[in-house]
């Protein structure tokens, strides 16, 4: 289990900042825990002979909600429990199969301050295995102004998460 | 000029499959899907923190689609549940027997927490021309996914990109 009990503010943040890099071993075990977590029991993420003989695969494969998962805790193992996802968009080029190290890398491409005054930054994150993209992910993640600052207090129209990022 | 049946014209835009979640939202989902990905986050973990940060317990934003995913069995269901089924119907009325998704965008609003029951609803919003990929030759689609907790507030909209095909012959 990682510690998350760090606090990033917007102050902390500039465009070229690198995120702490996540490599983690890939086993069979990943991929249908991820699967079954997210309450995805379709065969590919769990039936070699499915994904081979079906899909046409290599092996089983990482299912898109895990993607979002690991996305997800990369992000706010960086931001901490204040960093409050806003919006994540992600294009997986290749699968994720048992035996793979994968490795998530990001960077921070923008950041702004919303018209509510609510601080954003914009993060892209590649995972790759053996160096070949996998999966590139665009996040906007909204993060204090101030040391006492929450986004997660926002509502209604104070909380515009799909403001400024492209589609 | 499009050269999709009618059959597809007409979803278009248009809402399906309104239906709510079988089960409300609750922690025991959310340390496994914490735990599959090592996440400790002390949002999930730690109610001191949820009280302070969150203003108690909430799930992870990514689980969003967990609420909706249906039951692989369940009394009187004589077909296994699938979820998403706009995906489903594409695959039969274009005849592609395989599938995967390839992008996928996730908005998120109101937190989701324990207790929450959710509804969603889906919307077929385009169709692509026929691709061939390495996978095989088949149809891009893009399906939106719109989540609403029971106070009515939307917690979320998602996105999927996903690829019937049939495979190419080897």
């Amino acid at each position: 289990m990682t510690a998350t009990t760090t606090k990033v503010t917007l102050a902390d943040v500039h465009v070229g900042d690198t995120l702490p890099e996540l490599a983690y071993r890939v086993t069979a075990t990943t991929i249908v825990l991820g699967a079954l977590a997210a309450r995805d029991w379709r065969p590919m993420h769990h039936d070699y002979d499915f994904a081979v003989n079906r899909n046409g695969t290599k092996d089983i494969f990482m299912n898109t909600p895990n993607q979002a998962a690991w996305f997800e805790r990369f992000l706010t193992d960086w931001s901490g429990p204040t960093g409050r996802l806003g919006r994540m968009k992600f294009r997986m080029k290749g699968s994720v199969f048992p035996g793979d190290t994968m490795v998530l890398a990001g960077t921070v491409e923008q950041v702004d301050t919303d018209e509510t005054g609510c601080g954003w930054a914009t993060v892209l994150v590649r995972l790759t295995v053996d160096g070949e993209l996998m999966t590139d992910c665009t996040a906007r993640i909204a993060l204090p102004t101030t040391d006492d600052d929450n986004p997660w207090t926002r509502r209604g129209d104070q909380w515009r998460p799909v403001a400024t990022l492209g589609s | 000029m499009s050269d999709l049946p009618p059959e597809v014209e007409k979803l278009i835009d248009q809402v399906q499959y309104e239906e709510a979640g079988e089960f409300p939202v609750e922690r025991g989902y959310i340390y496994t899907s914490c735990s599959s990905v090592e996440n400790g986050n002390p949002l999930f973990w730690d109610d001191a923190v949820a009280r302070a940060v969150t203003d108690g317990p909430i799930a992870p934003p990514t689980m969003i689609s967990v609420w909706f995913r249906p039951h692989q069995w369940s009394p009187g269901r004589t077909e296994p549940g699938v979820p998403l089924k706009s995906h489903f119907d594409l695959k039969e009325i274009f005849e592609l027997p395989e599938a995967v998704m390839t992008d996928n965008t996730i908005v998120f609003h109101e937190p989701v927490r324990p207790g929450d029951r959710l509804r969603t609803r889906q919307i077929l919003r385009s169709v692509s021309q026929p691709k061939t990929t390495k996978l095989g030759t088949g149809r891009f689609w893009v399906i939106d996914v719109e989540y609403l907790n029971q106070h009515d507030e939307l917690v979320g909209v998602e996105s999927y990109t996903g690829f019937g095909y049939r495979r190419g012959e080897a």
